[in-house]
């Protein structure tokens, strides 16, 4: 189990390493979910309400993942490093985890600047809306690793990771505007954990056979 | 399988759809043997090795393979590396993966051997593809493979390379089996024990 551990952490530091170095996936998220919240801070009309706005956060979060994801597996795609992580004799769910970790990190990155600035232009977030957040969070990154490495096995990658990601998306973001807006927010907490839970154990089980012919 | 075996192919087949990349290959390896494969570009080679290394399965035949997955070492046409990280990161990262012990100590002597501890700390992206060829050697290596498979690895390496390589092969026949695809089967003569010329199918 350590050692299984120890693969995990070390795919994940790289993952963060590369990101350090190359800084082409977090600027770009950053720079689109902050984006799309100041266009729709102007889009909306003042009568709109909180609920609209809770769904269009949703929609800038599910779109900023989007495109960390199409980005994952690049580093892994250029010089053909996805085939020694594959040769290699660990555990090959580990890769998968690895990602999922990195993946959330740079989400996780996003949202800290997304979450200050849809208060400022929309609405307080509450304790649900925030559990909302990571749930879902967990979910987008867990199954988006896996489909994403599912794309980048393809040769038309870029259509197919939406094709792919955004049908599993949406039981996430309606569990996540639920949790923002419902009066019991704990079902659809639960919903998401439950989730996150049945998509988890899915992709780490599945991983292998998406990266071996 | 015999125990004296570390590869028996037989009737071997890849497809790809309709189109049959491989056909009718059989052949058995001994564990100090070196099989050296052959053929024009588009024969399969490429193919075969990575069926031979598991990264792909035979539409159709037996493969039999007496090493554990973390007992093969591979240099393919990629160099299988991370281009932004340095050559020390690399080594470090892949050693980590396949448990090798005092990795350090043995992560130094490759690149020593291979010309590459003055370009340690440099980015791959920053290698010569020369260079990156011998890098993707050393990662090969790292683990002492009990079964090492090459694609073409003379390919990019300058006469120096190539000549320091060639050592290396005999050397390496000693301690494990070698499966080699090459355009210059000559540069082989002292180590290939079996021979495998692929045709266009």
């Amino acid at each position: 189990m350590s050692a299984y551990l120890a693969d995990v952490a070390a795919l994940a530091r790289k993952d963060l390493k590369l990101e350090l170095r190359a800084r082409d996936t977090l600027p770009a998220m950053l720079l689109f979910v902050l984006s799309t919240l100041v266009v729709f801070h102007f889009a909306l009309p003042a009568d709109a309400g909180e609920d609209a706005a809770y769904g269009l956060l949703w929609v800038a979060l599910v779109f900023t993942a989007l495109l960390g994801l199409a980005r994952a597996w690049v580093a892994e795609r250029e010089a053909g490093a996805l085939d020694g992580l594959v040769l290699a004799p660990s555990d090959r769910s580990a890769i998968w985890l690895g990602k999922t970790l990195a993946t959330l990190a740079f989400l996780a990155a996003a949202e800290l600047v997304a979450l200050p600035a849809f208060v400022v232009f929309f609405a307080p977030l509450d304790a649900s809306a925030l559990g909302g957040v990571v749930l879902a969070s967990i979910g987008i990154c867990a199954v988006g690793s896996l489909v994403s490495a599912m794309a980048a096995a393809a040769r038309g990658r870029e259509v197919l990771l939406p094709l792919l990601f955004l049908p599993l998306a949406i039981p996430l973001v309606v569990g996540g505007v639920g949790a923002s807006i419902s009066p019991d927010p704990g079902t659809y907490l639960a919903f998401l954990g439950l989730y996150d839970a049945v998509f988890a154990i899915l992709s780490w089980a599945a991983f292998e056979y998406v990266v071996t012919e | 399988m015999d125990d004296a075996l570390v590869l028996r192919a037989s009737g071997l087949e890849r497809r790809y759809g309709s189109r049959a990349v491989l056909r009718g290959i059989s052949f058995d390896l001994p564990r100090l043997g070196a099989l050296v494969v052959t053929g024009p570009n588009g024969s399969g080679k490429t193919t075969l090795l990575r069926l031979l290394v598991g990264l792909a399965a035979p539409t159709r035949g037996t493969l039999e393979i007496a090493v554990d997955r973390g007992r093969v070492g591979y240099v393919g046409h990629e160099p299988i590396l991370y281009r932004e990280l340095t050559a020390l990161e690399n080594l470090d990262l892949f050693g980590r993966l396949y448990r090798v012990p005092e990795r350090r100590e043995r992560i130094g002597m490759l690149l020593e051997r291979y010309g590459l501890w003055d370009a340690r700390a440099e980015r791959v992206s920053a290698f010569s593809r020369g260079m990156t060829q011998r890098l993707a050697l050393c990662r090969a290596l790292l683990h002492e493979p009990a079964l090492l498979v090459l694609d073409e690895p003379h390919s990019a390496l300058d006469e120096d390379g190539a000549v320091l390589l060639d050592g290396e092969l005999v050397s390496l026949a000693e301690t494990c089996a070698l499966v080699v695809a090459t355009h210059t089967p000559e540069r082989l003569d002292g180590v290939a024990t079996t021979r495998l010329a692929l045709g266009r199918s």
